[in-house]
């Protein structure tokens, strides 16, 4: 018996598989996080990887919460360790009283393990050899086995695994009757020499709702789709590949021509960055909707390009997929930490609009919204997800699109116009907003054409390399920027149940750690104000929520609190009334990290009252 | 000179094209280049090319990078719209525009710094893609804006005009251009407004990536004794293999050559090249002939010029991309948005 007492819930606990990359258990793994799913209990799997093909280390993560906490939690309560070179490691990170699955194949002395675990081995290798003699078979069949142990030691309903082989083998049929097998071969093990199942457990629930199970990547990529972009440029660069492979995918579905089997679209992987983001400038110029998908190494890439797109005043949307830096060593672990190189990307006076989904049904949303605001203000926008919300499968409010919806193309002047009279100057402001009209190329024969080119014109587009008509311009693209306040999403802001004089900035991947985190404050006696930001330039209500309160954490997933220096920038706010929360491991952030930070730092400012001896 | 306005008034009896159009109205601003410079020459075998074509001016689509060959599309075509882009970068902008409308012409215009310099990648992969573009090289041999520093295509062992000898080999945009599957390749002299006018023209009539490398001498920088881009000595080192007619469908004149000496290309669109053979031995079909033909005479110090290289059957990106005949930038709501039914349905396959 362990020293610590086992641990017992149900519905509310974390698993995590230690496997080998290319060991072909993602797909296994992925499989035990649907059937959570379909039991109806709320689930946030985590895949976090290295960067590598085959043998490094991989681990995944799936959070079980019934009460619906899907962020990362942190801390293991059933380790599935099938990986020998992280064994150590993998055991250390068990929650006391937690378990151990591990494969008892090869004996394991004593001190291998923890005496405040339980041990829970089965020979899955000898299993394996026992019933396959392919070694691929035994090895992808291992994956197989070992969730069927978990079927029993969880008490999970096989049949709905039985079910989701099933449909993952459609087409495939003759791969579905093995694999049924042996699933039973583990369950069947598990259940004749384990006792089974442990005191944390499985039980059937409705709290998953409408919900889906998607890859942010994909929703942005289909928001890409639904916001009516046509022309794709990228360059290969994780996270974000599989947003670019998700939009093919989409089009394919959603954009061929009925009749003619024609597309309408056109994707390019571009020799490098530099070209993905120069196809983007040169259709958003030409009239068509167009995005790149990167991640911070490509931003760093296309600097020259943005800014020449904030000068002269083109359309382009850039899906930031934001992981660690610098540009090797920690590409797949996600960061928020690429804000204020794109908030003021590339060379002289720039400032970009920046997007901060928080899932990816916001990933759709905004990916759609991304490219309205693009053309209406005339100017790059990024959306700002990280490789947590775009690779990582996360249960989502299911997407939703409003038919009547219409897309906005912006201030684009027709050759009626035109031929009607209507001024046009290419730079000319109009009616105080800061925005200018523009035309397409090829619009009218004789009225309306332009010369595109960085600084040096004036209001009709002819060069100049005065110093007036620069500050004229310069000017009014301030005035656009201001314009784009009240245009992209407003920050969300939840009060806390009682008056406080704190409160908390967020804004990302960071929500459902820091939703969970916010109870576990309140616990602590604690109460905060919320404001989920997800724009920049920032909205007035940023600076009125900070100035409603006497000081306000900003939590983040990066070094230098990036949006907290974009506030106090923007805003022209006292850094000190800004308290910075960071994290920045790689890993995503957790409810524990966040409660514990905030709560340390509001238990020194509480006053106990002094006692007082009559 | 942008600020002297260029006067309005013309000829009453300048010659009109098929649209009515003068020469006049394929004119931009005046040229604030040197006097004397190659460019300005290569801009007005443009206007000519434009002219003579009866091309709507505003339906051709004029994109260059950085330099003193990327500021002249301000001095051509006033009424067609421009994009001078950032260095180097002209070929993915252009990419980007010509997916956005199949309908327009694209000119993409660029220098020797541009294209085999800093852009030497986007060069390479604008051509192996195939975009349908015409791409104008302005080969100097020399950075002008930047005071005369050698560019990746000055020879080795040329002459600066500060005395200094280039050391470094001399990149050939033309063999590359053969050898990454450009269908159409071409070089000329910005002197020789015989040769590089038809030449423009045929570029245009053609689809696909069609790359025209002119020889444009530098009168500041890159044209004296010692230079191999000066006037003198590439007047002397020409090389021409074909001397080219454009014959354009809506023009059905007879040609009339001595048999053996000319060869008729039909391309796409049906326009012809009649093609005044000067080299008997070269073949303008065959890509790997024309690279050997290339490097045999430049060994010997010949500018070898002419229409290079045609393939008569060529495709374009939108071939390779299926994409609809309609331009993708006219294509709204109905055609893009699958409408919150499919949306059901995807939701429904994620649970």
């Amino acid at each position: 018996m362990p020293t610590a007492t086992p641990i017992s819930r149900v519905n509310d606990f974390v698993v995590r598989f230690a496997n080998v990359n290319g060991s072909g258990s993602a797909s296994a793994n992925e499989m035990f996080a649907r059937a959570v799913m379909r039991m109806g209990v709320p689930v946030a799997p985590r895949n976090i990887f290295p960067s590598n093909i085959q043998g490094l280390p991989t681990w995944y993560e799936v959070r079980i919460s019934e009460a619906g906490h899907l962020g990362a939690r942190g801390g293991t309560d059933l380790m599935v360790a099938m990986n020998p070179q992280t064994f150590d490691r993998d055991i250390a990170g068990i929650e006391p009283g937690g378990y151990l699955f591990y494969d008892s194949t090869k004996p394991m002395p004593p001190s291998k393990f923890r005496d405040d675990i339980t041990v829970i081995g089965v020979p899955l290798t000898a299993i394996c050899n026992r019933e396959y003699t392919d070694p691929r078979q035994r090895q992808l069949f291992k994956n197989i086995i070992y969730i069927g142990v978990l079927t029993a030691l969880l008490d999970m309903d096989v049949k709905v695994v039985e079910q989701l082989i099933g449909e993952q083998y459609k087409g495939k049929d003759k791969l579905i009757e093995p694999n049924i097998k042996a699933l039973h071969i583990g369950r069947d093990y598990a259940v004749l020499n384990l006792q089974c199942p442990l005191s944390i457990k499985f039980r059937r629930a409705n709290a998953v709702g409408d919900r889906i199970f998607i890859e942010g990547n994909s929703a942005a990529a289909l928001g890409a789709v639904y916001g009516g972009a046509t022309v794709c440029a990228w360059y290969p660069i994780t996270p974000s590949s599989s947003l670019a492979d998700a939009f093919t995918r989409h089009c394919a579905k959603f954009r061929i021509d009925a009749e003619t089997k024609q597309a309408k679209y056109a994707i390019i992987q571009a020799e490098d960055e530099l070209a993905s983001i120069g196809v983007v400038i040169g259709a958003g110029w030409n009239g068509s909707r167009a995005f790149t998908a990167t991640s911070g190494p490509g931003i760093s890439l296309m600097q020259e390009f943005i800014g020449l797109a904030y000068f002269a005043e083109i359309p382009a949307v850039l899906f930031d997929v934001q992981r660690a830096g610098p540009s090797t060593g920690m590409p797949t672990r996600t960061q928020q930490c690429d804000l204020t190189s794109c908030a003021y990307a590339s060379h002289g006076d720039t400032k970009h609009i920046l997007l901060f989904p928080e899932d990816p049904a916001e990933s759709f949303e905004f990916g759609a919204q991304a490219f309205d605001l693009a053309d209406r203000l005339q100017t790059p926008i990024f959306v700002m997800l990280d490789l947590d919300i775009g690779m990582n499968h996360h249960l989502s409010k299911p997407l939703a699109w409003d038919d009547s919806r219409k897309y906005d193309r912006g201030k684009v002047m027709t050759a009626a116009e035109l031929d009607a009279g209507k001024e046009f100057g290419r730079y000319l402001d109009v009616d105080g907003d800061g925005i200018p009209y523009r035309t397409y190329p090829g619009t009218h024969p004789t009225k309306g054409s332009f010369f595109t080119r960085g600084t040096s014109r004036d209001r009709y587009a002819r060069y100049t390399e005065e110093g007036a008509p620069y500050v004229d311009n310069m000017q009014r693209l301030i005035r656009k920027f201001e314009t784009a306040k009240d245009l992209v999403p407003r920050p969300l802001i939840a009060t806390a149940g009682k008056s406080t004089k704190y409160g908390v900035i967020y804004y990302g991947s960071t929500s459902p750690a820091m939703d969970e985190a916010i109870h576990m404050i309140e616990a602590r006696g604690h109460a905060l104000d919320r404001m989920r930001v997800r724009a920049f330039p920032f909205h007035s209500s940023v600076n009125s929520f900070v100035a409603d309160h006497d000081f306000v954490f900003v939590v983040e997933q990066n070094r230098d609190a990036q949006l907290r220096s974009l506030i106090v920038n923007e805003c022209g706010i006292d850094p000190v009334r800004l308290v910075p929360i960071l994290h920045y491991d790689g890993t995503p952030i957790t409810a524990r990290f966040i409660a514990k930070a905030i709560g340390d730092h509001l238990d020194k400012l509480t006053v106990k009252p002094m006692k007082v001896t009559s | 000179m942008t600020y002297l306005a260029k006067p309005k008034f013309h000829h009453p009896d300048l010659p009109k094209n098929s649209l009515g159009y003068t020469h006049r109205d394929y004119e931009g601003t005046v040229s604030t280049l040197c006097a004397g410079c190659g460019h300005d020459s290569i801009t007005g075998a443009i206007i000519q090319a434009c002219f003579e074509l009866s091309i709507e001016p505003h339906r051709v689509a004029k994109i260059s990078g950085i330099g003193c060959s990327s500021k002249t599309p301000t001095y051509f075509l006033g009424n067609s719209h421009g994009f001078n882009s950032v260095h180097g970068r002209m070929p993915s902008v252009l990419t980007g525009a010509n997916l956005a409308n199949r309908d327009l012409i694209y000119l993409g215009v660029s220098g020797d710094g541009d294209s085999a310099s800093i852009g030497l990648g986007q060069f390479a992969h604008c051509l192996r893609r195939g975009v349908n573009m015409v791409y104008i090289v302005e080969n100097n041999g020399v950075y002008g804006l930047t005071k005369g520093q050698f560019s990746a295509t000055a020879d080795r062992g040329s002459k600066s005009k500060r005395g200094f000898i280039n050391t470094d080999n001399s990149i050939d945009l033309v063999a590359m251009a053969l050898q990454l599957g450009a269908s159409f390749v071409a070089r000329s002299f910005s002197g020789d407004k015989h040769q590089l006018v038809p030449i423009i023209k045929a570029a245009i009539a053609h689809r696909g990536a069609a790359f025209i490398d002119v020889i444009s001498p530098c009168v500041a920088f890159n044209n004296h004794a010692g230079s191999t881009k000066s006037f003198d000595f590439v007047r002397e080192h020409n090389e021409a293999v074909n001397r080219l007619d454009f014959i354009s469908s809506r023009m059905p004149i007879e040609v009339k050559y001595e048999p053996g000496t000319v060869e008729v290309v039909e391309q796409h669109d049906g326009s012809k090249l009649a093609l005044r053979k000067l080299a008997a031995d070269y073949d303008i079909h065959d890509r790997t002939a024309a690279l050997g033909f290339l490097q045999h005479h430049a060994a010997k110090g010949q500018i070898v010029t002419g229409l290079l290289y045609v393939e008569a059957e060529s495709e374009d990106l939108h071939a390779h991309l299926r994409t609809v005949q309609t331009p993708l930038n006219a294509l709204g709501e109905k055609d893009l948005c699958p409408g919150q039914a499919a949306l059901d349905k995807f939701n429904a396959g994620l649970r």
